[in-house]
């Protein structure tokens, strides 16, 4: 029984894969609940980038960035005011705000979520 | 005239088709470009002053070709090719465990080895216990359908650690060959060897 809810499961993650394969970096959040309404592009945090330089114990842990995409009401007000992104980009720890576009950096009509998902390939399955 | 129009043209084509791609040790490894990832706006003018996955992973430890981001994270932690931060503010506590977790309850799979270490290299315990996971081995009543939906182990492998089609990497105690008991094992854990030449357990 459990067996054929795990083979179910399976199939619709690797029927759906090919669909929504897109070709961006594993990992990679998309922000939109707020920008692309007020006239920015979307917002693209890429996580491979930021771990090379943090462990995720400093987001997830000192700095209280929820594990789960939107659950955190990051606004551009609580950035400028150091909330979230702005714990580091205020020009210390990171570049400041000014650079919008390296945020700012997405395709307009992207929605709010963590990209790459369930992929394979390797022969370390099954 | 005309020909450097066209010369034009096929160089823009080949900037949308080009793909960053490393050849390590016989396996190919392709990042896509950020104008044609279908993420980035191609029209953003800060675009080339983003760092490229390729550039920064061409010399890192791999795990398997379109695995996640392609790279041995652990190893390439482990070996100091990278060095995060562990904190932002100096009183900070970091706590690492090594302590691994055998988990039984897997049906005809090879048993799950759960290694401690080398997550609270990257996590603080407060990241799983106890809203994840009870400071108990067995309490907690893991199993494959709430994983593959995101919870327990599946808040992380298959979003940002390596996917859950990595079968064998969890499940990797072969449960005939397996003595002593399931649980809490005696420290120290495993040394994992790195993803390439990890044995596929059955
Ligand atoms: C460090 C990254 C970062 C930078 C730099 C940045 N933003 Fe944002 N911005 C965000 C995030 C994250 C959001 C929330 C995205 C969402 O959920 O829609 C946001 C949201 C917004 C919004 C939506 C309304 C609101 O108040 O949240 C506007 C407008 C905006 N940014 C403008 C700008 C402008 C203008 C700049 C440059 C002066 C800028 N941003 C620089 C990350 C950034
Ligand atoms: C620089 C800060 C930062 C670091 C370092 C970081 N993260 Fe994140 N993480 C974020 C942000 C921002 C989000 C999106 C939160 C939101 O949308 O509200 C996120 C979201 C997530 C999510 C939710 C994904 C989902 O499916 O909903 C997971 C899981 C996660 N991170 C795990 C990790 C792991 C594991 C590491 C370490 C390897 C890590 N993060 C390192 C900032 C960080
Ligand atoms: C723990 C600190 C920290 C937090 C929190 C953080 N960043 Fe960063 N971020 C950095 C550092 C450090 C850099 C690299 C700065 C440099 O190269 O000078 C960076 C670089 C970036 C880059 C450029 C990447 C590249 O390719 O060069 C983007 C985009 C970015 N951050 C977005 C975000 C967004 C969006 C958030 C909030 C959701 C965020 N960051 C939160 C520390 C942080
Ligand atoms: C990535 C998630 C994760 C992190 C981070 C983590 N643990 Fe655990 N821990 C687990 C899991 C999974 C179990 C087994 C739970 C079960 O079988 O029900 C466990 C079990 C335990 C147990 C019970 C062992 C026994 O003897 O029964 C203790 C104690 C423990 N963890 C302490 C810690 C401490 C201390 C930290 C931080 C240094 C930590 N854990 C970080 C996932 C985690
Ligand atoms: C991130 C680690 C991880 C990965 C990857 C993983 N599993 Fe599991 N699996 C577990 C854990 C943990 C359990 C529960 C073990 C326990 O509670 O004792 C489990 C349980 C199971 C069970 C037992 C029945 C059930 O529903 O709980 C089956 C069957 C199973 N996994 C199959 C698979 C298959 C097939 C794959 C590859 C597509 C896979 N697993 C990938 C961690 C993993
Ligand atoms: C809070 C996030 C998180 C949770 C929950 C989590 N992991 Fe992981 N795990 C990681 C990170 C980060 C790594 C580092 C490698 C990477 O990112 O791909 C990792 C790596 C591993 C490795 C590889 C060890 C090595 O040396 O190659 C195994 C095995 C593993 N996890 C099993 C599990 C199992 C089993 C569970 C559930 C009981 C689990 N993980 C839950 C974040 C998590």
């Amino acid at each position: 029984m459990i067996h054929r809810f795990v083979l179910v499961a399976l199939l619709t993650l690797f029927g759906l894969a090919p669909l929504t394969a897109a070709h961006a970096e594993y990992a990679d959040v998309v922000l939109n609940r707020y920008a692309e309404k007020n006239g920015m592009r979307p917002v693209i945090y890429p996580h491979w980038f930021h771990r090379i330089r943090f462990r995720c114990k400093v987001c997830h842990f000192e700095l209280g960035f929820e594990m789960r995409v939107g659950s955190n009401d990051i606004t551009m007000g609580k950035i400028i005011d150091g909330q979230y992104c702005g714990m580091c980009h205020n020009g210390e720890i990171a570049w400041s705000v000014e650079h919008c576009d390296r945020c700012h950096s997405g395709l307009p009509g992207l929605k709010t979520g963590i990209q790459g998902g369930h992929k394979t390939g390797g022969p370390g399955i099954w | 005239m005309k020909r450097w129009f066209f010369a034009g043209v096929v160089l823009w084509i080949s900037t949308f088709t080009a793909t960053a791609e490393v050849i390590d040790n016989g396996r190919k490894y392709v990042w896509e470009p950020f104008d044609a990832d279908f993420l980035h706006d191609p029209a953003n003018p800060a675009l080339d002053e983003l760092q490229h996955p390729e550039e920064a992973f061409r010399n890192f430890p791999k795990d398997t070709p379109t695995i996640g981001n392609q790279v041995d994270w652990v190893r390439a932690l482990e070996q100091g090719f990278i060095n995060p931060r562990t904190n932002l503010f100096p009183d900070t506590e970091i706590e690492v465990l090594d302590l691994d977790i055998i988990m039984p309850d897997t049906a005809d799979m090879p048993m799950v080895r759960f290694p401690h270490r080398a997550h609270t290299q990257w996590l603080d315990c407060s990241n799983c216990h106890d809203h994840l996971f009870a400071r108990e081995a067995g309490a907690t009543p893991v199993n494959m359908f709430s994983i593959l939906s995101g919870e327990y182990c599946g808040r992380c492998h298959g979003a940002v650690s390596f996917p859950l089609t990595e079968c064998r990497r969890c499940h990797s105690v072969n449960r005939s060959r397996f003595r002593g008991k399931p649980g809490a094992q005696q420290p120290p854990g495993r040394i994992y060897e790195p993803v390439l030449e990890q044995p596929i357990v059955r």
